[in-house]
C-alpha cells in the first residue's frame, strides 16, 4: 500500500483544518496550550499509524478522538488521582461515546471570538488568531509583526493563560456583546493584514516582505462565509482585496517603493478588484456603514479614478470626513488633509493639518511628516518641505519608504538650490 | 531608560558604495539624528574608524598583552553607536528599526545596567 494518500491527508488536515480541529479540543479542555500539544501529538500519531492502516473513514474524527485521548491522559498524569474532577470524567464518557465517523462541526468562528475576548490583551489578539486558527508558528508571526520570537511567544502564552478554564470558551457571544466582539475580531484581522506596515498611507496599505496578507485574507474569507450578513465583515474583506490586488505594482523591478499615484494599473489584479467591488456592493445593501466599508469605498474611488484618468476627490474627501468622525484616527486625519489638497489646494490642506496636529500628538508620527512634506512641496515652500522630508526620513522604519523620501528630498534640494 | 544601539555592518559595503549612495546614506543619518533630538531621546552618538585602526589590550592570559586589530574579528564590525533615553523597550526597538544601518547591517539594542 502506498503511504502517499495518508501523508497527503495529514498534510491537508494540518493546513486546512487546523483551527477547526483545535476549536473542538479547546472547547472540551478549556486550555489552548494543552489542546495544541494534544493536537500535535494526535497528528504525529496519525503519521505513524495511517500509512499502515490506511486513512480512516473520518480523518477529522480520528484526529479529534486521538487528541481527546491525549488530553485526558495528560490531565490524569498532572492531577492526583483523588482530584480527578467531574469534568474529566465527563470528558472520558464523551470520548467513549464518540463514534469514529462523527462529523466535526466548524467552531472556528467561536474560536475567533474567543481570540478577541476582552480578557486577552489587544496586542495579542491578531497573533493568537493566526496561531490557533491557522496554526502558524510563533516565529513566523513574530517576523511579520517585527518583534523578537521570544517576546511574541510570551505574548501568546500570556494570552492563552488569561482565558484558560473560562466558562464561555469557544462560544459565540450573546446578542448584547456580539457587535463589540465582532468589531474586535475584524480589528485583529485588519491588524494581521497590516502587521508591521504602519507607515504607509491609506492608499498604500502594504505587505512588507514575509507578510501575513494572504493569511489575513483567508481569515476574512472564513468570517464572511460564516457571517455572510455582516456588512462590516464584507467591507473588511473588500478592503483587504483592493489592497492585495495592487501588491505587485507597489514595488518596481529594483524593489523600490512605488506610491499609489505612480503605479501602473495594468499590474493590478483585476479579478480581485472585481471581487472587492462586488463585496462592497453587497455590504451596502444592509444600509449600515462602518469604518471598513468606508475604507473600502475610498479604495474603490481611488481605483476607479486611476482607471478613468480622473479621480473624484470630493467623494474621497467626504468618505475620509465620515471615517474621521467615526474613528478620530490620526492616520485618517493625515489622509483627509492630503485629499483636501487636491480640491482646495495645498495651502488650505496645510492649515488644516496644522490645526489637527495641535490636538493629538502628531509630532513623532511619521505619516504626518511625510504628508506635510508633500503638501509643502506642492505649495512651493521649499525649505520647509525639505525640513519636513528630513523629519519623515528620520522617523521611517521601512527602508523602501525611507529611500523613496530621500530621493524626493534630494530632488527638491537640487532643483531649488537648497543646501 | 537608557539604551545603547550598537551598529554593526560590513566595512567594505561603505567603501565600495557609489558616491551618490554614500551621500544619501549620510543624509539618512543626519535626518535620523535630528529626529532623535526633536523627539528628545538623543543622548550621544559616535562613528568609529574601521577595524584596522583598532588595537586591544588583554589580560586574559594572566599578563597584559597589547595586540593589533579588533577584539572580535568578524565580517560585520562595530561601526558606531547611539545612546538613547526612552520610555521602554518597545521605544528602543522602534528607534533601532529606524536606524539607516539596518539596511544591510545589524543594530544591537542593549539596555544600560540598572536602566542607566
Amino acid at each position: 500500500m502506498s503511504s502517499c494518500p495518508a501523508f497527503c491527508e495529514i498534510d491537508r488536515l494540518a493546513r486546512e483544518s487546523y483551527g477547526k480541529l483545535l476549536a473542538i479540543v479547546v472547547k472540551r479542555t478549556r486550555d489552548f496550550s494543552a489542546s495544541e500539544e494534544a493536537l500535535a501529538e494526535a497528528l504525529a500519531s496519525a503519521i505513524e499509524i495511517w500509512p499502515r492502516t490506511g486513512v480512516p473513514v473520518s480523518p477529522e474524527g480520528w484526529i479529534v478522538a486521538a487528541a481527546y485521548r491525549r488530553s485526558v491522559d495528560r490531565a490524569r498524569r498532572s492531577m492526583r488521582q483523588d482530584k480527578v474532577t467531574a469534568e474529566l470524567a465527563y470528558l472520558g464518557d464523551e470520548l467513549a461515546a464518540m463514534p469514529e465517523e462523527m462529523q466535526i462541526p466548524d467552531e472556528r468562528l467561536a474560536m475567533l471570538f474567543m481570540c478577541a475576548h476582552p480578557k486577552i490583551d489587544a496586542s495579542a489578539r491578531a497573533p493568537l488568531m493566526l496561531q490557533v486558527v491557522l496554526g502558524l508558528t510563533a516565529d513566523r508571526i513574530a517576523a511579520a509583526f517585527l518583534v523578537s520570537p521570544q517576546s511574541m511567544a510570551q505574548r501568546l502564552v500570556r494570552a492563552k493563560r488569561s482565558v484558560r478554564g473560562a466558562r464561555e470558551i469557544i462560544t459565540i457571544p450573546s446578542k448584547a456583546q456580539f457587535r463589540e466582539r465582532l468589531d474586535s475580531v475584524l480589528t485583529a484581522v485588519y491588524t494581521a493584514f497590516r502587521a508591521a506596515s504602519d507607515e504607509i498611507s491609506a492608499e498604500d496599505i502594504a505587505d512588507p516582505g514575509d507578510d501575513l496578507a494572504t493569511e489575513a485574507i483567508f481569515l476574512a474569507r472564513a468570517i464572511v462565509s460564516l457571517l455572510p450578513r455582516q456588512p462590516e465583515a464584507l467591507g473588511l474583506l473588500s478592503l483587504l482585496l483592493f489592497s492585495y490586488a495592487r501588491r505587485r505594482a507597489r514595488k518596481n523591478q529594483r524593489g523600490q517603493f512605488v506610491p499609489f499615484m505612480d503605479q501602473d494599473p495594468r499590474e493590478w489584479d483585476l479579478n480581485l478588484i472585481r471581487e472587492a467591488e462586488r463585496l462592497l456592493l453587497a455590504a451596502s445593501d444592509f444600509g449600515t456603514v462602518g469604518r471598513y466599508q468606508l475604507e473600502a469605498a475610498i479604495q474603490s474611488a481611488h481605483t476607479a479614478g486611476r482607471f478613468n484618468g480622473a479621480t473624484d476627490w470630493q467623494a474621497i474627501i467626504d468618505l475620509y470626513d465620515r471615517l474621521y468622525k467615526l474613528t478620530r484616527s490620526p492616520v485618517v486625519a493625515v489622509n483627509l488633509c492630503a485629499a483636501i489638497a487636491n480640491v482646495r489646494g495645498a495651502e488650505v490642506a496645510l492649515k488644516l493639518l496644522d490645526e489637527m496636529a495641535e490636538g493629538p500628538k502628531l509630532h513623532g508620527y511619521q505619516p504626518y511628516w511625510a504628508t506635510r512634506a508633500h503638501l509643502l512641496e506642492r505649495a512651493n515652500h521649499w525649505p520647509e518641505a525639505k525640513f519636513a522630508y528630513q523629519r519623515a526620513i528620520g522617523l521611517a522604519a521601512d527602508p523602501s519608504v525611507r529611500n523613496f523620501l530621500l530621493v524626493r528630498c534630494e530632488s527638491i534640494s537640487r532643483w531649488h538650490g537648497l543646501t | 531608560m537608557k539604551y545603547m544601539l550598537l551598529l554593526y555592518g560590513r566595512e567594505d559595503a561603505w567603501t565600495s558604495m557609489a558616491g551618490d549612495k554614500q551621500r544619501k546614506l549620510i543624509a539618512a543619518y543626519e535626518a535620523y539624528n535630528e529626529a532623535m533630538k526633536a523627539e528628545g531621546v538623543f543622548v550621544s552618538s559616535g562613528r568609529l574608524e574601521t577595524h584596522d585602526k583598532a588595537m586591544h589590550v588583554s589580560g586574559m592570559s594572566g599578563k597584559l598583552q597589547v595586540l593589533d586589530g579588533p577584539y572580535v574579528d568578524s565580517l560585520e564590525q562595530l561601526g558606531g553607536y547611539y545612546v538613547i533615553d526612552v520610555a521602554d523597550r518597545e521605544a528602543a526597538l522602534l528607534w533601532a528599526k529606524r536606524c539607516p544601518s539596518t539596511e544591510g547591517g545589524t543594530v544591537e539594542v542593549r539596555p544600560f545596567f540598572g536602566g542607566g
